[in-house]
């Protein structure tokens, strides 16, 4: 019993910790059509800045919950006004850019704060379950995620803002007759993409390894998921980051952890074969 | 003047050869006595593997500015030829070629992991270059033109494996990152865990980018292990010792390990996080001894930025030290000679202490010491005089193979 209360939460983690990472990346490349490599290194910069703001004496809710994705929601803008603007509908192009991007974010990291992993602590404490200890954080990453995707769907559903940014996706020409300035609504939804990815960094620097490389082993979980997806960024999202979440947790305990990543790779090839339009073009049609 | 075909060809045909010729005459005229000495250096200074790359480099180039200072060797100045690998291994490839053959270097320092010692090694060999390296690792390296510096698990997994025994208890959890290091490792391991009367729960080995350590530490909790060996690798492992204390059990279930340190994580790691953790190296820069209160107060002079010094970067100093004494005892840069000379049983007093190369292995009989983590800095808590490289002793005889040029896995 308490072991299933505790791999529950090892699930609820696993899932969590992938809705945070791709929600940025399903606003990026599943509305904007920009295959973001550097999604890695949102993430990391989004880290860096929790970091230094927490070790400068900041608080680090504030630190993790403000200024990462703000930090990063600002870089996001200045790099879609200089590089991205000039890319959209070159699908192959942006890769190409932000591959260049990610190298160049990697290297000024590293000249900058040096090539040493940093890190916080991990606030909140540890709880027991029966022989079993979890943390408080855990728990926190998981309601985060579930409010966040709260959010998201509020923002995009209820407000002006959100209507906007959606048509102006779907038909930019027509948004533009109606008096909507195209350009001005591609920046800020990739601010938008920018800033939840950088908070996804922010909240997943006290249990990781802040590194200039740690970008790297989030950016294919964050594609196979938005991919695994579908069109449908929030419902997409939500579902394929459960499905990849539970079969990695699960994976991971039940066999070993080298087993755990291959077979979420796996069940990805099998998922996109058995339906190439993602999980929500089949399950949530016409759902956000 | 008449430009018959049989002119066109003689003139043609000399002032090519004579071209082809250049180089070779041109190279042959630029060999002289003051020329300097040209050392190959290979090690990344950028990329994840950079933190433990630069203070080699650093270190390599401190004991050649020394040896400058004194003179040079033989005579002459020596100049070092470094490449940044970037931590990619087919640069170590390309880099090596291009020392051997364009560089022509004497002798070369480096290789950081075992996968860019292996993509090296064999070229030092062919093209008759003796290579030194410096990182501690999972021993089994036979190659007469290579000598290996670092400690091997002999030496020090043999000491932690009991020490932690003795100290917290008898059944073990072994964690290891998935590659041939951590592979090698966990087998010493659970060897070591056998030879003391303990129990091995369970092997666990993690891909480099594995971030998530929720299930392991679930798994962990579930078999109830008295110590935690840890033989995880590089950036993203240090993500378990997080979450490992978030979840409560850094106090519940103490951690030796192999690794930890190499990337500075006693340092970087939050106190909570690494106070306690127990490892072994052949080197602490913690160490009290006037060879390594010199070699440190240099180094920091000479490179003020550099970051903890761990083993590789001792060693790499040692290294140079060894082949620079070589290369004084046999007066001449022959290649033969100074692989006999080293052979001989040489022997420096380094900043780790007295290192004395052993001739059957090419490895060295070194000092190891265990250190706990304390305050964010290491405590030396052990130490162990002279140990042999008994691990590859136990496959490798280049007494009675010279020729041979492998690694072995040590089948345990």
């Amino acid at each position: 019993m308490d072991l299933a209360a505790v791999l529950t939460l090892d699930v609820l983690s696993g899932i969590a910790t992938l809705v945070l990472l791709s929600l940025g990346l399903a606003v990026i490349f599943g509305m904007m059509r920009i295959i973001n490599l550097a999604h890695g290194e949102f993430v990391m910069l989004g880290a860096y800045a929790t970091v230094l703001s927490a070790n400068a004496g900041i608080n680090i809710w504030i630190a993790m919950l403000v200024i990462a994705p703000l930090t990063v929601g600002a870089i996001g803008i200045v790099i879609e006004r200089c590089l991205i603007r000039f890319l959209y509908g070159r699908l192959v192009d942006t890769m190409l850019a932000t591959w260049g991007l990610s190298l160049f974010i990697t290297g000024a990291v590293t000249t900058a704060f040096g090539n040493t992993i940093q890190g916080v602590p991990t606030p909140l404490g540890g709880f027991e379950i029966g022989d079993y200890r979890s943390s408080y954080y855990t728990l926190f990453l998981v309601v985060l995620s579930a409010t966040l995707l709260g959010l998201v769907f509020i923002f995009l559903r209820r407000t002006r803002f959100g209507l906007v940014s959606r048509a102006t996706m779907q038909n930019p020409g027509m948004t533009a007759a109606l008096g909507v300035n195209p350009n001005r609504v591609y920046m800020q939804t990739f601010g938008i993409g920018a800033a939840l990815t950088g908070l996804a960094g922010g909240v997943l620097a006290p249990v990781s390894g802040v590194g200039p490389e740690m970008g790297a082993a989030f950016v294919a979980k964050a594609f196979i998921t938005v991919v695994g997806g579908g069109s449908a960024i929030l419902a997409g999202t939500a579902s394929s980051s459960s499905v990849f979440g539970f079969i990695n947790q699960t994976g991971s305990y039940f066999t070993t952890p080298v087993f755990g990543e291959v077979i979420v790779f796996l069940s990805a090839i099998v998922l996109i074969r058995l339906l190439p339009q993602g999980i929500s073009a089949r399950f949530f049609k016409g759902s956000l | 003047m008449t430009f018959s075909r049989r002119t066109f060809l003689k003139t043609t045909l000399s002032g090519t050869g004579l071209a082809l010729a250049a180089p070779a005459l041109f190279t042959r005229s630029a060999f002289g006595a003051d020329d300097p000495i040209v050392i190959g250096g290979l090690h990344d200074q950028s990329g994840p593997i950079a933190a433990t790359g630069t203070p080699m480099v650093d270190s390599l180039t401190l004991a050649i500015d020394q040896a400058n200072a004194a003179g040079g060797l033989l005579g002459r100045p020596l100049r070092l030829v470094h490449y940044d690998t970037q931590s990619n291994i087919q640069l170590y490839s390309q880099f090596a070629r291009q020392l051997a053959l364009k560089d022509r270097v004497s002798v070369v320092f480096g290789g950081v992991t075992s996968a860019s010692r292996e993509a090296i090694r064999p070229t030092f060999n062919r093209y008759k270059v003796p290579y030194f390296y410096s990182t501690f690792y999972e021993g089994g390296v036979c190659d007469r033109n290579s000598f290996s510096l670092g400690t091997t698990p002999a030496q020090t997994v043999e000491k932690l494996v009991p020490f932690a025994m003795n100290k917290w208890g008898k059944k073990a959890y072994i964690i290891a990152a998935d590659y041939n290091y951590g592979q090698i490792t966990a087998k010493w391991m659970r060897k070591y865990v056998q030879d003391n009367g303990g129990e091995t729960l369970a092997v666990d080995f993690f891909p480099l980018d594995v971030t998530n350590f929720g299930p392991t530490i679930s798994k962990i909790q579930a078999a109830k292990p008295d110590i935690i060996l840890s033989a995880l690798v590089g950036g993203n492992h240090t993500s378990f010792y997080r979450q490992w204390t978030a979840a409560g059990m850094k106090t519940q279930i103490p951690i030796a390990s192999t690794t930890f340190g190499i990337v500075n994580e006693q340092a970087t790691l939050d106190d909570a996080e690494s106070t306690g953790v127990v490892a072994s190296y052949g080197y602490f820069e913690e160490l009290d001894s006037p060879a390594n209160n010199a070699f440190l107060s240099k180094l920091k002079e000479a490179f003020p930025d550099v970051p903890y010094v761990s083993e590789p970067g001792a060693v790499s100093y040692e290294s140079f030290m060894l082949w620079a004494e070589a290369v004084k005892a046999v007066g001449s840069l022959d290649r033969e000679k100074i692989i006999a000379a080293l052979e001989e049983g040489l022997s420096v007093d380094g900043p780790t202490g007295k290192v004395i190369v052993d001739r059957a292995t090419h490895h060295v009989t070194r000092n190891a010491y265990i250190a706990e983590v304390e305050d964010r800095k290491w405590a030396v808590r052990e130490r162990y005089e002279q140990q042999k490289p008994l691990d590859t002793a136990g496959v490798c005889d280049l007494v009675k193979n010279p020729s041979e040029n492998k690694q072995y896995v040590i089948d345990i």
